[in-house]
Order: C-alpha cells, then structure tokens, then sequence
C-alpha cells in the first residue's frame, strides 16, 4: 500500500521534469555523423569520382538494393558506367560502406527522402555523386594505389618506391 | 410552466455542460498522462492540441459503423447505449451547488447505485453480444470485477448516509458544514476511491478492457460512435465517480469567498486529475487479485467501518 502511493508521488513529480520530446519538424534532432541515412557516392580531393565499380557494395547489399556497370575510360581508370541505388527498398544498414574499398560509397545523416511516388525513390548516379570528399577529406584511391593509370606511372602513388629494376644487381 | 422551463434548461445544461467535461478529458487526460511521462502529448491541433478533441469526434463519426455479422444485432447496438444512458441518469441526482441539481432526490445515492450496477450490463453484453472470444473474456471479467467490488462500494458509502442521516445529496453535503466527512470517514473515502476506479473500469483496474491482453476487451468488435459511446461513457463515469467523491467526502460546494459551483468544480477536476494520476502510474491486477483482495480485505473493511461508524452514530445520539 505505501509503494502504491511512493509510486503515485514519484510519478506526480515527474510534471517538474524537462519533457524528452524532441518536436521534430521545428527542432531538428542532432544527428552523428557517421549516422546512417542517405546514400552517396563521394569524389577524392582532385575532383574525379571515387568509385571504382568494383562491385563489393553491391555484393555486401542485404537487399540488392544497389546495380552498378562497371567500365573504364581510355587512360585505365575504372569507374561505373551507372550507379543505382533504389531506396524504397534499402535498410540503411551500412554494409555498402563497410565493404567500399575506396570511401565512396558513403552513408549521410540525412533521413529526409520522403517522396509521393515510388519511382522517385530510385536514384541514379547524378543524384547520388556529391561535390566533396564525404567523410574522408584527404583520402584519394589512385593517389595511393599502385596502379598505371593515366597521368601516373608504376612507383609514383605516395609511400610507393620505384619499380625495382630485375635486371640490376644493385640494391 | 415556468417551473417546467427551468427543469428542462437545467437538464440541457447539465448534460451539455458533463459531455462537454467528458469530451474535453480525452484531451485533458492525454495531456496529463504525457506531462507526467515527461512528453507533449497531443499539442498540434488549435491552440495546445484543444482541437484535438473535435478532430477524434470527427475521426469517430467517419468510421464505418461495422455491426459484425456473427454477432447478436439488437443487444451489441444496445449495448453501447445503456453505458450512456446509465451513467448521465446517475448526474440527475448529484447536487452541483445549492438549488443546481436536475432532481434532489431523497434517495439520491441509492439511485447512484443503483445505476451504476445497471452499468455494467453494458458491458457484459457486449462482450456478449460481440461473439468474440476477447470481448467474451472481457464481459466475464467485467462480470467477476463487478462483483467485487459492487459490494464494499455500497457499504463503504452507509458510513457516509449515517452520520448525514439522509441519502439525499444535498443533506450530505449540508451535513458536512463543520468537517467534511473524509476526516471521520477516511477508510470510507478509500474504498470508495477504490471501488469508483473498479467501476469506471479504469486502470488500474481496466480489466474489463485490458488492451495488453485482450486486445480491447469487451468492445473489441466496436468501431465508429458505438466505440465512441464507450469511450465518452468512460469518461462520463470518471467526472461521475469525481462528483461523488467531492460531494460525499470533500464537502461538495461548501468553501470560502468563491462561488460554489465553482469550488464544486475545482474539486471534481482534482479527482479526475487523481484518476488519470493513478492511470500514469499503477500496473494492472489479475480479475482473481482483485476478486481476492474485494472480498478477504476491502469487504471486511467497509463492514467494520459501518459498525464503528454505527455505534459511534448511536452513542453520540
């Protein structure tokens, strides 16, 4: 009988706490930033699309939600011919993220992609390419990759000796 | 005839005044229950949500007004109806301030208790009638809930009728000049307070409804105004219950400097903020707890109270 009226007094009480409700559409909540929301495809710091149409985000998708078509353009460099994430039936999981090898393919604190239409949900890759480099500011694949593509030889990416000579005795 | 117009404004008074109280504590209670769950509540519609009310009414009469085919026709459309009916026949007797009341019988409370045992048929048949087995099981705990606490509620109010020596409402509360009759009648006033939620069916005591497990009870198969008519019906019996707590233990109309109708309001608005109060807070007993503690605790309670009170009564005298 006394816990009875201990709870109906702590309860009372609680008309002098601050409310939690956060009133959405006229107070945004704070979202981290590594929160998962919208999809998208980020660009290294010289501008040129991250991506390298390697097929592992689409891969690691749970729900197929993203199609892609690899190709390459004529100095070597790989990048999709299209990208398509189709939202209305992805689960914000973040695999895509976790798989990306390159940082491209990037989650956003940005839940609002609310549409009336279920077409609208689909995004091609101009919807999903962002101007700047996401999350990851100083990160370029190609700069430390050692790969030949246009405009960089073998033994030019950052932190990468030049190519041994085989035929040379020397060290 | 003048006579006559005065009862007839009276009576539209007081039912357009309580099911204008009972609409707006849907909006009051959601409120409440949110302050005291530290959120807003219903807070978009008008000024602070108050078109809320008006915007569920709307809600209400826009839903399809489903009779299911296997239930009993005639007893689940009549069932919603006596809920109603009894609850605002049991307002015709309370005495809201001196010369404010509809008809001041001499057996005023009998009358009350009398309808609010009828009340409960409402349920019971229309667990019945609804053919299902949730409503079913709702009606029956309905059934075992009322009897109960059907019993100490009548007993636990003769403490009250003996020291007024009357039924009638306003001699109670005539009777309460001095000391409002909490004070003698404490152990009176709290099983009636317990008796009052077992019988608006409120939580704690929702068993009837218990929506965590009987997805809604007794009225499970309702919809539209007959839904609605529970629903008001609830709330009519919880400004009911209120009215007759401040009237029967906290001296009704009777203070100082301010009108007393409206230290009559003040009071009933205090209960029916206890009521929501004890909603926000206490968890729901099994029928069978219930049952227990009605029949081995509350009952030989009243009886002992009615003794005491009695022989004090007759040595006093």
């Amino acid at each position: 009988m006394l816990s009875v009226i201990r709870t109906l007094w702590h309860i009372f009480l609680h008309a002098f706490h601050p409310r939690v409700t956060v009133q959405y559409p006229d107070e945004k909540p704070y979202l981290a930033p590594r929160y998962r929301g919208r999809i998208i495809l980020s660009r290294d710091p010289d501008g040129g699309e991250r991506c390298v149409a390697c097929y592992l985000c689409a891969v690691a998708c749970p729900v197929d939600c993203i199609s892609l078509q690899a190709t390459e353009d004529e100095t070597g460099r790989r990048y999709p011919e299209f990208f398509r994430i189709n939202f209305s039936r992805c689960i914000f999981c973040g695999y895509c993220e976790e798989a990306c090898p390159t940082y491209a393919i990037q989650l956003t604190p940005d839940f609002e992609i609310c549409e009336y239409n279920r077409q609208n949900l689909v995004y091609e890759k101009e919807d999903l390419l962002i101007s700047g480099p996401g999350k990851y500011p100083d990160y370029s694949f190609w700069r430390v990759a050692g790969v030949e593509i246009g405009g960089k030889g073998k033994g030019e990416s950052e932190r990468e000796d030049p190519p041994a000579d085989l035929r040379s005795l020397m060290p | 005839m003048r006579e006559t117009i005065i009862h007839i404004v009276t009576v539209l008074v007081v039912l357009f005044v309580v099911l204008n109280i009972a609409a707006g504590l849907i909006w009051v209670e959601r409120r409440l229950l949110a302050l005291w769950q530290d959120r807003y509540g219903p807070n978009r519609v008008g000024p602070f949500g108050l078109l809320q009310v008006a915007a569920d009414t709307i809600k209400l009469f826009f839903k399809e007004d489903w009779v299911p085919p296997f239930a009993d026709k005639w007893v689940f459309i009549l069932a919603p109806g006596i809920v109603m009916l009894t609850v605002l026949m049991s307002f015709t007797v309370l005495t809201f301030a001196p010369g404010i009341a509809i008809a001041d019988l001499n057996i005023g409370l009998l009358f009350v208790l009398a309808m609010s045992s009828l009340g409960v048929y409402s349920v019971v048949l229309g667990g019945w009638a609804s053919d299902n087995k949730y409503a079913l099981l709702g009606g029956l705990r309905a059934a075992a809930q009322m009897l109960s606490y059907e019993v100490f509620m009548g007993l636990s109010l003769m403490g009250v009728v003996l020291m007024a020596g009357s039924f009638s409402m306003s001699a109670i509360v005539e009777a309460q000049r001095k000391m409002w009759f909490v004070v003698p009648q404490f152990l009176g006033f709290v099983l009636f307070l317990i008796a009052g939620v077992a019988e608006t069916r409120r939580l704690p005591f929702d068993i009837p409804e218990a929506e965590s497990e009987l997805v809604a009870g007794f009225h499970s198969e309702y919809s539209g105004m007959k839904f609605g008519m529970f629903f008001v019906g609830e709330y009519v019996g919880v400004v009911l219950i209120s009215a007759l707590i401040s009237i029967l233990f906290f001296g009704g109309w009777l203070g100082p400097v301010l009108p007393p109708i409206v230290w009559f309001l003040i009071k009933m608005f205090f209960f029916i903020g206890f009521f929501i109060l004890l909603r926000a807070a206490l968890p729901r007993p099994r029928f069978d707890q219930l049952m227990d503690w009605g029949w081995k605790l509350m009952l030989p309670l009243a009886l002992a109270n009615l003794l005491v009170t009695g022989a004090i009564v007759l040595a006093v005298r």
